[in-house]
This record gives C-alpha cells, sequence and structure tokens, in this order.
C-alpha cells in the first residue's frame, strides 16, 4: 500500500531546455501513454465486448444486482468510516499532545508511526491471526473472551477496523503532520487558553478548523486505502470488497473487471478531492 | 505551558499500538521461535530451505527487477515530464501518477488479466502465447503500473531541484553534458535515485494481493503467497509457526532495505530546498 499522492506540490513549469531533446520525450510520452492506456482501454474493451452477442453494457447493469455486491460494499464503506474515526481520534490527540507537552517523544512518536511501513501487511497478519488464536485460547476462562469475540463478528469486525487503523498509521501520520508544521499550535492554543476556552474547545474550534485540508487529505488516503484492501481481510477471512471481486471473478469474469474499472474511477475521485482539499489551503 | 499531564494526550495511541501492533509482532517472534511449546529454531531453518528458500528468492528476485527497472524508466519519465514546457502535461503525468501509485492490488490484476491474460484483448491481437502473463516477466510487467508511477513521483520534486544555474555554470566552466551529469546531476539526484529504488522494492516485496488476484502462485513462487498458503489452508497442519518464520524473515529482509533508505532520505532533503 504505499501512498504518495504527489499532489501536494506546487505545479511550477520546469526549467527550460532546448528543444533539441524533443524527440526523446515525445518517444517517453508516446512509450508511457501506451503502457498506461492500453490496459484501461482494453479492459473496458473486455467488459463491453463478447464474441457471441457484441457490445453490451450488460456488465455494469448486473454490478447492482450481483449477489454480494451491496453488502461487500456496504462493508467496505463502514470499515474505512470507522477506520478514519479511530485513527483521527487517536492520533491527532497524541500528536498535539507531543508537540505541546513533551517534544522529547517526537522521534520516539515517529519511529512507532513509521514502522507498519516496514513491516508488510501480510506478515502484520500472520502475526495477528496467530495472537487472536492463543489470545482465545489463554482469555477462555475469563470476560475478556466474550470481547475477543465480539470484535471478531463476520457482521462488522472490528478487529479489521483495528488493523487497518494500524496499516494507515504512517499515512496520516505524514498527513497531519505537514498539517500541524503550517500552523503555529502552540502560540493558537495558549491564546484560546488565555481567553477561557477549554480544551475541548480549543480542539474542537482552533486546532481542527486550521488543520481542515490535512485531516481531509488524512481521511481521503485512509479511505482509499481500506476500499482496495485485501491481504488483511482475506487471511482473517472476512468478505469486504476487494475480497468480493476476486470471489466473484471466479465465475464472472466481466464482472470483476468492470467493478475494476468503476474502482480505479473511485480512487481517482478521491485523489482529486484530496488535491483540492491541499489546493484550498494554498490560498 | 504548565501541564505536567499533558503527555497524558499521547498514551491512548501509545496503549492501542502496544496492544494492536505489538502484540501480534510479538506472537509473530514467539511462534517463529517455537513448536509445540518447545523453544527451537527449527522453524527458522526450514523457513530458508527447500519451497520456501525457492519463494523468498523468487520474491527478492521479482522485486529488485522491478525496483532497478522501474527506477531507471520512472526516472526518465519524471525527466521528460519536468523538462516539458507544458504545464498541463506535467500537471495531467504528476496527477495520474498520485492515482497510478497507489492502484495497486485486486483491481490492478484484473486489468492486465482483461488485456494480456489467456483471453485478454491484446494477447489475442499480438498472438501471445497462453501464459505468458503469469510468468516472472509478466509478473515484472504487471508491477510496474504502479512502480513507475511511483518513481515518477519520487523523482519529480528531486529533478525540479536541480537548479539550470548548475548546469549554466559547469557549461561556462567547459563541461559537456556528459561532465554534467557525471560530476553535478547523478551525485545530486543519487540519494532521491537509492530512495526510489528502496521505495519500488519494498512496495513489490510486500504485495499480495495483485500476484494473488491474478493466480500468478503456481508459476511464480513468492515469499507472500507461501505466507498466505500456510496460514490458510487445513492440510499443512503445524506450518503456522513456518509462516511465522518466512514473515519475520520478510521483516528482516525490509528492515534492512528500509535502514539503508531512511538516512538517504534525509541526506536528499538537505540538497533539494
Amino acid at each position: 500500500m504505499a501512498a504518495v499522492t504527489g499532489l501536494e506540490r506546487p505545479l511550477s513549469p520546469g526549467p527550460a531546455r532546448p528543444g533539441r531533446s524533443r524527440a526523446w520525450r515525445a518517444v517517453v510520452f508516446a512509450l508511457a501513454g501506451l503502457y498506461f492506456l492500453v490496459p484501461l482501454g482494453a479492459s473496458l474493451w473486455y467488459t463491453i465486448h463478447t464474441p457471441t452477442t457484441g457490445v453490451s453494457f450488460a456488465p455494469y447493469a448486473e454490478l447492482l444486482t450481483a449477489e454480494g455486491f451491496i453488502s461487500s460494499l456496504a462493508l467496505s464503506l463502514a470499515l474505512a468510516l470507522a477506520t478514519i474515526a479511530l485513527v483521527l481520534l487517536l492520533t491527532l490527540p497524541a500528536m498535539l499532545a507531543v508537540r505541546l507537552f513533551a517534544p522529547g517523544l517526537r522521534p520516539l512518536m515517529e519511529v512507532l508511526c513509521t514502522l507498519p511501513l516496514v513491516v508488510p501487511p501480510i506478515t502484520f497478519v500472520a502475526g495477528l491471526s496467530t495472537s487472536l488464536r492463543v489470545g482465545a485460547d489463554v482469555l477462555a476462562p475469563t470476560p475478556f473472551w466474550a470481547t475477543l469475540i465480539a470484535i471478531q463478528d463476520p457482521g462488522f469486525p472490528v478487529v479489521l477496523v483495528l488493523a487497518y487503523v494500524v496499516l494507515v498509521l504512517p499515512f496520516v501520520y505524514r498527513s497531519l503532520d505537514a498539517g500541524l508544521r503550517t500552523m503555529d499550535v502552540r502560540t493558537l492554543v495558549e491564546a484560546g487558553r488565555n481567553l477561557g476556552a477549554s480544551w475541548p474547545q480549543v480542539l474542537l474550534r482552533v486546532v481542527v478548523p486550521n488543520l481542515r485540508s490535512a485531516l481531509a487529505s488524512a481521511s481521503f488516503l485512509t479511505l482509499a486505502l481500506v476500499f482496495g484492501e485485501y491481504t488483511v481481510s482475506r487471511l482473517l477471512g472476512y468478505q469486504p470488497f476487494a475480497v468480493w471481486i476476486v470471489t466473484v471473478s471466479g465465475s464472472r469474469g466481466q464482472l470483476s473487471v468492470a467493478v475494476s474499472i468503476l474502482s480505479l474511477l473511485l480512487v481517482w475521485l478521491l485523489l482529486l478531492a484530496v488535491s483540492t482539499a491541499f489546493g484550498r489551503e494554498k490560498k | 505551558m504548565r501541564r505536567p499531564a499533558g503527555w497524558l494526550g499521547a498514551l491512548p495511541l501509545l496503549v492501542f499500538y502496544a496492544f494492536v501492533f505489538g502484540i501480534p509482532l510479538a506472537a509473530l517472534l514467539a511462534g517463529a521461535f517455537t513448536s509445540r511449546g518447545e523453544p527451537t529454531l527449527a522453524n527458522l531453518r526450514q523457513s530458508l530451505e527447500g519451497g520456501n528458500l525457492t519463494a523468498m528468492i523468487g520474491s527478492v528476485q521479482v522485486s529488485a527487477v522491478v525496483a532497478l527497472s522501474g527506477a531507471v524508466l520512472g526516472t526518465f519519465l519524471a525527466y521528460a515530464v519536468v523538462t516539458s514546457r507544458s504545464a498541463a502535461l506535467r500537471g495531467a503525468v504528476l496527477t495520474a501518477s498520485g492515482v497510478l501509485a497507489n492502484f495497486g492490488g485486486v483491481p490492478l490484476a484484473f486489468f492486465w488479466v482483461a488485456t494480456l491474460g489467456n483471453s485478454g484483448v491484446v494477447s489475442g491481437l499480438l498472438g501471445l502465447p497462453s501464459g505468458s502473463l503469469y510468468s516472472f516477466w509478466g509478473l515484472v510487467f504487471v508491477y510496474l503500473y504502479f512502480s513507475v508511477p511511483l518513481m515518477v513521483l519520487v523523482m519529480a520534486p528531486a529533478l525540479d531541484g536541480l537548479r539550470p544555474q548548475w548546469r549554466e555554470a559547469a557549461a561556462n566552466s567547459g563541461a559537456t553534458a556528459w561532465h554534467y551529469w557525471r560530476h553535478v546531476g547523478l551525485p545530486v539526484l543519487t540519494p532521491a535515485l537509492l530512495g526510489g529504488v528502496v521505495l519500488l522494492f519494498g512496495a513489490a516485496f510486500a504485495a499480495y494481493a495483485t500476484a494473488a488476484a491474478m493466480g500468478a502462485g503456481t508459476v511464480v513462487p513468492l515469499v507472500t503467497l507461501k505466507i498466505a498458503n500456510a496460514l490458510t489452508s487445513d492440510v499443512l497442519v503445524g506450518q503456522e509457526n513456518v509462516a511465522l518464520a518466512l514473515s519475520l524473515d520478510m521483516i528482516v529482509i525490509a528492515g534492512l532495505v528500509m535502514a539503508v533508505y531512511l538516512p538517504l532520505q534525509r541526506r536528499s532533503t538537505r540538497w533539494l530546498r
């Protein structure tokens, strides 16, 4: 899960160079265009054309009635929203507290929040499923056992939310860190406190409005990552959107490619939303 | 600000982290070094022999080839974009890179299956032999679809940081283009280049969803597929701890590679201001 959007950077025109290199540049762009656009076109054609029936948009119409489409989509959305809420609730107070009161903890925070990038998701899920299995044995005589079972409820697997928070932590941390750099947190908080605002008021009415675009970009990245997440949910045995696509691909190839096209569109829209969130900040 | 208990705001995150990230890692370590409750190195030994070793080597090979070729292709594309005079083209390529770099996983697999798979649209036109996509080079070709854009995102700011004055100064001192790149351009870009290679390697090394959705595991052995098989299979009883040992091997490799990346990132930001 690589999440570098590249949209944060200002689009300044590059240094002007003599035109003699125009030919090689055209070749580079042509090859890149071929490599990146052909699969898009071919996939679209694959979904709408069959040798027997010709061109038809049936796979897209079938989507809505396909078994499991709506429920897996709803599960993914709910997981994404819960992940966004939890990750922001955990990281924002922590980052503020470290900035304001414990600057010495900052390197630790940075290491902790980067570590999930080093640990491949599949190894994390290997450890997670082991600890769930062992935990069920160890906790069986205690009341915690019921909690452990409850978070694995297939209707809404809280355990996936917990795992996703860990996976998106590096991206959310970087995004919020960049946002906090652009404002003078200490002065703003002190001013708010001196004017008699309570801590929740300072947080909600001073800090959050100033961080709007960083929060938005963190949320959209989380949404995009959770939406496409396959490894953890598949290995823990749940069926959100990405797992459903693979399940359905066995019997209905066209349908799975159609859904893939739609999910590319979705990622595109989300990243556009991120870039507009950043664009607003610059004004 | 006098508020001695202020750092308590960080406590929920730290507690959460210890539970949700710390416990699984501890379980992974403990499991990798035990078998039926007895401490042992047998799991690690097993994770580095036979089919497991082949899978590990396969993963490293795919990732290395993807990282190196993706780095070269991505750098050329980034250079073409950065030196292009059209701001619209630049904006379009960078936006598209942002989307495609984040577009891995399952949908990517189905795009390529529809394009170059056995009943794919383009493979029919080209008359590709059946199974071309499900090979080492097929997998590399697919992984480049997110690796090249990722490299473009890494290199575009670095290339932007090459000041035209440096080139002019070099030219005025009688340097040829080769001299300029050899003594100025490449040394300044090296940290970003290496950082990009590491990032690409890490992304390809950890990738599981794409390979699994393509069903590439039968032809190209990958360690991620091995781990998944051992975890989900009912047939291979007692393989869980070998899967944990394999996971540990993966983390060590990814950690070593990342350890190269972090200091480099700091060095490259120094020059590109």
